[in-house]
């Protein structure tokens, strides 16, 4: 289980601040009026429906958006077109994985600034490289290309291009998305493992049970922030209408918060005969037609 | 069979070819990644439009080619950058295709024409002097001492620019480098290759060496390579085969681009026959 965060640091602990930042793309505007504040080593989830601006959100503090009123600040640096120097870890659609690249030559993409004028690779940042694979359990894996990796290993290497120079403030983008129930966790506890060593962790997730009922702090998005707390406090189902607009029936379930659905029933609802021949089917076979 | 080699301009013309053709194959890595494929094509009609107007003006062709070439550079990446509604191919089809047009009209309202542009359409090695040659030679070099120190940057930028950009990369300067040396690349490579087919050079030999290896520092590697060995056996076909240069080397890259599709496939089909235990 993940710990709880101690979110209720003083005012001048916080290293992110958004007051009143309404921003987007161009003249569109995606967040309204977002006041937010971040603490170091705190460990937040940024929840919301697709569409709802938190990819917006983490580009906003990446000084990656345009800023119509309000502002930014990121260790107490308003932000001005500048930016700063965090892990960031993109949404794993947005990659091109048919670039020639290999998971070795991804992860040094994270030294691009500091790794010396020549193309070459620097023999300490190549030793680091192999030490962060190694700890996220891919060091085996630093020759091949990026699109022989599963979803969970291809996530992994670009945590890795992030964490190679050792960031204070790590941002990722929906790092769940599409991998199994196994591999979640991992990601989750390995997570979980770096904010304990002083890393603050804001990841953004539209997954309710999955992976929000289990962090200590969650913000909840639709364009403006809706609501902010521990799950147990957010999950209403009234702050979950106003977030994803659909009715959400709360569950307690061994100490967590979970979001259950209405009911429905969608497709053919065969009778008793029906049900009688699919059970058919359905039996365990034996035999030649077995795979 | 190296008869040709006592010819001064045979020379100077296989040397303009090899290097045109090594940083046409280097450039166009970067573009093909990046999915600007049509850049080459545009740049390249672009500047014939720049190379008619300095020469109407009597202005150095280098200089004003140049110039030219590097605004319209600056122009499409302007515009790829946008990503406008009407799609920034169609954009860039626009802008490059009317100052082509414009180079077409001046040249048919001017009958006093002593030179001909059969040589920047379609390439001709037999007008190579040595003034190219020095420009071609300054184009390289600078062009290899560019990419060799910002070649992680550049890299960071082609792979995923808005994120290099959250990573301290500065991809706007990083993209202004890359389209003057296009620029410089496109103008040098018009007496060689011709406005026509700098487009297959910039786009061919990446996409050989594509097939052939998944690493992009060899990608790097194989292309230039690739692009070199093509502007000098080109020219050396071109001598005993009589036909333009810039036609040569883009048939003998073609050539290859179908032997390394054979070559890829036939590898992907024994690959696949055996089941793929590698993954995981
Ligand atoms: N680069 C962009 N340019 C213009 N609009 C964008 C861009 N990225 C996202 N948007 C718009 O901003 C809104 C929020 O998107 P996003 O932040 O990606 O949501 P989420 O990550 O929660 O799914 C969407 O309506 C989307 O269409
Ligand atoms: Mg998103």
């Amino acid at each position: 289980m993940l710990h709880p965060s101690a979110h209720d640091l003083g005012p001048d602990q916080a290293i992110i601040e958004l007051r009143n930042l309404t921003c987007g793309y161009g003249r569109d505007v995606v967040l309204n009026d977002v006041s937010l504040r971040i603490a170091e080593g705190d460990f937040v989830g940024l929840l919301g429906p697709s569409g709802s601006g938190k990819t917006t959100l983490l580009r906003a503090l990446l000084g990656g958006t345009t800023v119509h009123s309000g502002e930014v600040a990121v260790y107490g640096r308003t932000l001005n077109g500048d930016v700063p120097r965090v892990g960031y870890v993109p949404q794993l659609e947005t990659v091109d994985w048919n670039f020639p690249v290999t998971v070795e030559q991804v992860v040094m993409m994270g030294r691009a600034m500091e790794g010396g004028p020549f193309p070459w690779n620097r023999s300490a940042d190549r030793d680091r490289a192999r030490e962060i694979l190694e700890r996220l359990g891919i060091g085996d894996l630093a020759k091949r290309h990026i699109r022989q990796l599963s979803g969970g290993q291809q996530q992994r290497v670009f945590l890795a291009r992030a964490l190679i120079s050792s960031p204070k403030l790590l941002l990722l983008d929906e790092p769940t998305a599409g991998v199994d129930i196994k591999t979640r966790d991992d990601l989750l506890h390995l997570l979980d493992e770096l904010n304990h060593q002083g890393v603050t962790v804001i990841m953004t997730t539209h997954e309710l049970n999955a992976v929000a009922a289990h962090l200590a702090w969650v913000v909840c998005i639709n364009g403006e922030i809706v609501a902010e707390g521990a799950p147990s406090d957010v999950f209403t189902p009234e702050i979950l209408k106003r977030t994803y607009g659909a009715e959400m029936p709360i569950i307690k379930y061994q100490g967590l918060t979970l979001v259950g659905e209405q009911p429905h029933t969608i497709g053919r609802h065969e009778g008793v005969h029906a049900a009688g021949d699919r059970r058919a089917t359905a039996r365990p076979k034996t035999g030649a037609g077995d795979v | 069979m190296f008869e040709p080699f006592q010819y001064e301009f045979f020379v100077r013309g296989l040397i303009a070819a090899t290097m045109v053709g090594g940083l046409c194959g280097l450039l166009g890595v970067y573009i093909v990644l990046r999915r600007m494929s049509y850049i080459g094509h545009g740049l390249s009609h672009a500047i014939f439009g720049g190379a008619v107007v300095s020469f109407v003006m009597s202005f150095n062709f280098y200089i004003g080619a140049s110039i030219w070439g590097f605004a319209s550079a600056l122009l499409i990446n302007a515009t790829t950058r946008r990503r406008p509604t009407i799609g920034a191919d169609a954009a860039i089809g626009i802008i490059t295709t009317a100052s082509f047009a414009l180079g077409v009209a001046l040249i048919s309202r001017t009958s006093t024409f002593t030179r001909s542009f059969d040589a920047a359409l379609f390439g001709n090695i037999l007008a190579v002097d040595n003034r190219d040659l020095y420009a071609i030679a300054a184009v390289a070099g600078f062009t290899i001492i560019a990419v060799f120190f910002s070649y992680r940057q550049l890299l960071f930028t082609t792979f995923d620019p808005d994120v290099a950009r959250y990573y301290g990369v500065p991809t706007g300067w990083i993209d202004t480098l890359f389209s003057l040396i296009l620029a410089a690349v496109v103008v040098v490579s018009l007496q060689v290759m011709g406005a026509t087919l700098i487009a297959a050079a910039i786009v061919v030999p990446p996409i050989v060496a594509r097939l052939l290896t998944d690493s992009f520092h060899r990608m790097v590697a194989i292309s230039t390579g690739l692009g070199a060995f093509c502007g000098l056996a080109g020219i050396w076909i071109s001598y005993f085969i009589d036909v333009s240069s810039g036609a040569s080397i883009v048939l003998l890259a073609t050539a290859f681009f179908g032997a390394a599709m054979l070559y890829a496939s036939v590898r992907d089909r024994l690959a696949n026959a055996v089941p793929t235990a590698a993954r995981g």
